[in-house]
This record gives structure tokens, C-alpha cells and sequence, in this order.
């Protein structure tokens, strides 16, 4: 990750540069869009979202250019954290004591780095959902260009587009609780782009370790 | 696209009950197509340009009597010619006159998310309603005769009406009204079923057509046009008729299943990060500690 300068409060550390923000946020308001039009044409249920966007065919004509812009952000997004993301022998004991992360008891947690196993299995999660959602909606967007003798293509695109759509939903949800309701400071990290080193501290010990070279917790 | 007088049984994309449902007593209309007394004379491909006021396009010619490859959006009606060789080298000229079947159970109807863009009347025909089309494309893909063709200018799906806004006023399809051998009929499902049975019946007694028989296709529930063919075991040699369409598992699955699946686990996931929120609440930046409960109530 390129490391731009920024001033930061005292006791606070740079977490998401411009770049990286300005990307997250091109990708949260296109997401936006492409979950509103879609469970439009996912449910009649929710055709009247696609009327308060301006309609059903104004809302088909957009929905794959937006696609188009939110693959873009996610590649770069990709292209920036994706070496963060290894998972380690750590983040599978992460996995196995994820019952005390549910539960708020953060310090029976094994030491997470700079981001921990959920969070590097929401990454990889949207990474995945993206190119599924990509490639089925392609051929989506112009189905009728695909020949008959094709048509297994639009059978498969169909489901693929909808259950990856749909687990993007459920890491989009957590995603939201997480950052904006459970951890607090997660939301103005990537607004601001500086976390409190206490934070840092207590969800991240290993990054912490990293930037301080002092251990989080010199107890234990 | 004619509502004015026809009642309407379904209605894709559509919350709700619908109006013309459980609401009149009306027989199914149908077309019977006698494969085996068409010359492929085109009249019904002029007849139904004609009727539908439809754009002119260029024609294909494929050294066949065909007039192009398959139907366009401008183009409901076609005569697919297939030359076909029996067993003992003689030759057939098999004519099929293709269009929309008009499933009573739609495939393009069940894929369409979008609110009345497609249509069943309670007399059967499957009818396109372009105003509130979005040109998704869904319909392409949920029939499973490639019926449905897009207006690449308009990104609004077209196909054969059977003739809805005529039947409506009584009348019969303009196809059926310009067939000179009097291979199309046009009457109730009943009445065609039986006249196509009979013929059926007369092509393997007399005509030495041991194999003719009448398509209906079970997997969409039958169909409002319904072939005699001289060989009821292979439709497939009549411009790829399938022999056993059905509406895709695929679209079926993602319509029915995942739907529900779906449905049910954004709602529940949603209610579960509620509870879990009043349960446990945000995580705090500080150490914390464990308090017991000290409420007055029991």
C-alpha cells in the first residue's frame, strides 16, 4: 500500500489514505444502487424502488453501467489490500474462537494483525461475489445476443447472478453492522482515515505491535 | 396488447391478486397447425406483418424456403423448412409455421420481473405489454422456444399476440384467415384437439403416416397452438420443435427456491443483527468489565 502523508489527531494512527477511501466510497454508493435496483427486478415486492429510481427501464439501463464502476472500485480495492489479506494459521484459530468475537469478549480473542479473519473473509467474499456477478452479467445485460445453441450460458447466469447477489447481501449487512454499529471508530476510520491507537490496541494487536513495536498486551 | 375486452389470468412481476382470476367462465382459444397440408406458401407470414402494421426487414435467403433464419422482433411469424431424408432416401419437404406457442403455463411470464409487462388472458394467449417493459431480457431466457425477440432500438420485447386485439372483437388470427389449404384452424383447445386427433388418426390409417400424431407439450402445461405432424416422435426434425419443453430448472429454481431462501435469510439476517445488537451491543475501545443485573423486578 503506497503510504501517503496526513495529519492525524495525536494518539491516533493512519489507517485508510485518500485513495483508499475515495475507492471504498465509489464502491459503497454504486453497492447502494446495484442492491436497490436489483432486489427491484429481484421481487415485485421491491418494483417500487426501481419507480422512486425513475423507473423499471431506467433503472435496467443503469443497473449493469454501475456494475461496471463497482467492479472497477473492487478490483482496485483488490489491488490495494489483497496482500493484507493472506490468511494465516492465526486467523483459523480466529475462526474456532469466533463464539467470544460474538459475543463482545474481545479479550479471550487470539491477536488479530492489521485486519482479522472476518474481515479478511469479507474481502475475499466481495472479491469472489464480484467476478461471479461480472461474468453472469454480461451475459445479462445482453441476453439477447447469446445464440440458442448458447442458451445454457442465460440458464446459469440467472442463478449464479442472484445467489451471488444474495451473499453479497448477507456480507454487505455484516459489513454495515460491523463498521457502523458494533465497532465504533470502524465508521470514522474510513471517513477520516485515522483509527485511536486504543482501538487499534484492542482489536488489532498485531498491527499495533507492528507500528509501536511494543506488544498490546504485555500481561498476558 | 389488447385488455379492452379479454380478462387477464396472470400477470407477471406482480404483488398481489389479479383481477380477471377466478372471474369468468371462458374457454381456451387454440391453433391448430396441420404440418402435413402446408405448402409453405408464407401467406400467414404476409398476413401477419400485414395485420400488426410491422417494420419491413431485409429477408435472408439460405438456398431454402425459408424466409430467414428464425422469428425478429418485427417478425412473429415464420415458415421454418427443413428437407428431410427417410430412411429409404426419399425425400420431405417439412414445413413448419412457428410463432409463439402460447403455453398456458409461460415461461417468459415466469421470469418477468417487471409489473404486467406480459400478460395471460383468461383465454389463454400470452400477450407482451411493451409500455411496461424494461427490456431485461428475462423473458429470452425463460422460454423455452425462442420466441421472445428484443427491439434492439427500444430495448422492448416483441412476439406473436395471437392476434389478442382480433379474438378480442371475435374475430380469428390474421394468420388463420389467409391459409389457402386450410392447414390453420382456430377455435377452442377442445374443438382443435379433437379436429387434430382426427387428422392424426387419418394420417396413420390412410395416409401410411404410422408415426403422425398431435403436439402438445405437457411441460408447459400444453400449448394454445398444437401441430399434426407426420412423425409425432421426432418434432424435432420441424425446425428444432422440442421434443419435451419445459421452463428451464434454472428459472424455475431461482424463481421458486432462492426466492424464498432468499427472502427468508435477508430478513432473518436483518432480525438477527437486531437482537444481537440488544443482546450484546457495541464493542467497546477500553477494557470491560462484568456487572451483575440489580434490577427490582424478578
Amino acid at each position: 500500500m503506497s503510504q501517503t502523508e496526513q495529519t492525524v489527531p495525536a494518539g491516533h494512527v493512519l489507517r485508510y489514505n485518500f485513495k483508499e477511501r475515495l475507492t471504498h466510497w465509489v464502491a459503497a454508493g454504486s453497492y447502494l444502487y446495484l442492491l436497490l435496483t436489483g432486489l427491484a427486478f429481484w421481487s415485485p415486492w421491491c418494483l417500487w424502488i426501481a419507480a422512486m429510481l425513475g423507473g423499471g427501464q431506467v433503472s435496467r439501463m443503469l443497473h449493469p453501467w454501475m456494475g461496471l464502476i463497482f467492479a472497477v472500485c473492487v478490483l482496485i480495492m483488490y489491488a490495494m489490500w489483497a496482500s493484507h489479506m493472506h490468511v494465516e494459521e492465526n486467523d483459523k484459530i480466529w475462526f474456532k474462537s469466533v463464539g467470544y468475537y460474538v459475543q463482545n469478549e474481545d479479550e479471550k480473542m487470539p491477536p488479530a494483525g492489521r485486519y482479522n479473519a472476518g474481515q479478511k473473509s469479507l474481502f475475499w467474499g466481495f472479491v469472489v461475489c464480484m467476478v461471479l456477478l461480472l461474468l453472469s452479467g454480461l451475459v445479462l445485460w445482453f441476453p439477447e445476443n447469446i445464440p440458442w445453441s448458447w442458451r445454457y450460458l442465460r440458464y446459469a447466469a440467472v442463478l449464479v447472478h442472484a445467489s451471488s447477489a444474495l451473499l453479497t447481501i448477507g456480507l454487505f449487512l455484516l459489513h454495515i453492522y460491523m463498521g457502523v454499529f458494533a465497532e465504533r471508530g470502524a465508521l470514522d476510520s474510513m471517513v477520516h482515515g485515522d483509527v485511536p491507537l486504543n482501538f487499534v490496541k484492542r482489536y488489532h494487536p498485531g498491527w499495533y505491535k507492528e507500528i509501536t513495536g511494543q506488544p498490546a498486551s504485555p500481561k498476558k | 396488447m389488447s385488455q379492452a375486452t379479454l380478462r387477464v389470468q396472470k400477470i407477471s412481476g406482480h404483488a398481489g391478486s389479479v383481477p380477471g382470476d377466478d372471474a369468468q367462465r371462458e374457454y381456451t382459444v387454440c391453433k391448430l397447425i396441420d404440418t402435413t397440408t402446408c405448402i409453405g406458401c408464407k401467406a400467414c407470414e404476409v398476413a401477419c406483418m400485414e395485420w400488426n402494421d410491422l417494420p419491413f426487414g431485409e429477408t435472408v435467403f439460405d438456398n431454402t424456403y425459408q424466409t430467414m433464419p428464425e422469428t425478429r422482433w418485427n417478425y412473429w411469424n415464420l415458415i421454418l423448412f427443413n428437407e428431410h431424408e427417410k430412411e429409404d432416401g426419399s425425400l420431405m419437404w417439412l414445413m413448419r409455421k412457428n410463432q409463439c406457442m402460447h403455453c398456458a403455463d409461460p415461461g417468459c411470464l415466469a421470469a418477468c420481473p417487471s409489473d404486467g409487462a406480459i400478460v395471460q388472458y383468461t383465454n389463454g394467449i400470452v400477450d407482451f405489454q411493451q409500455a411496461n417493459c424494461i427490456g431485461c431480457g428475462y423473458c429470452i431466457t425463460g422460454c423455452p422456444f425462442d420466441i421472445p425477440k428484443m427491439n434492439p432500438k427500444t430495448n422492448r420485447v416483441f412476439k406473436c399476440t395471437l392476434c389478442s386485439d382480433r379474438v378480442s372483437e371475435g374475430l380469428e388470427p390474421a394468420c388463420i384467415k389467409s391459409c389457402p389449404t386450410g392447414c390453420l384452424h382456430f377455435g377452442s383447445k377442445e374443438d382443435m384437439k379433437d379436429l387434430a386427433e382426427k387428422r392424426a388418426m387419418q394420417l396413420r390409417t390412410d395416409y401410411n403416416f404410422p408415426q403422425a400424431g398431435v403436439y402438445d407439450p405437457a411441460g408447459v402445461g400444453g400449448t394454445g397452438v398444437v401441430y399434426v405432424l407426420h412423425d409425432a416422435t421426432k418434432p424435432e426434425l420441424y425446425g428444432g420443435l422440442p421434443s419435451n419443453p419445459s421452463i428451464p430448472w434454472s428459472v424455475r429454481l431461482w424463481k421458486g427456491p432462492l426466492k424464498w431462501l432468499g427472502n427468508a435469510a435477508m430478513i432473518g439476517g436483518i432480525l438477527g443483527l437486531v437482537v444481537h445488537y440488544l443482546r450484546f451491543g457495541p464493542k467497546e475501545r477500553e477494557e470491560t468489565i462484568k456487572q451483575p443485573h440489580e434490577g427490582a423486578e424478578p
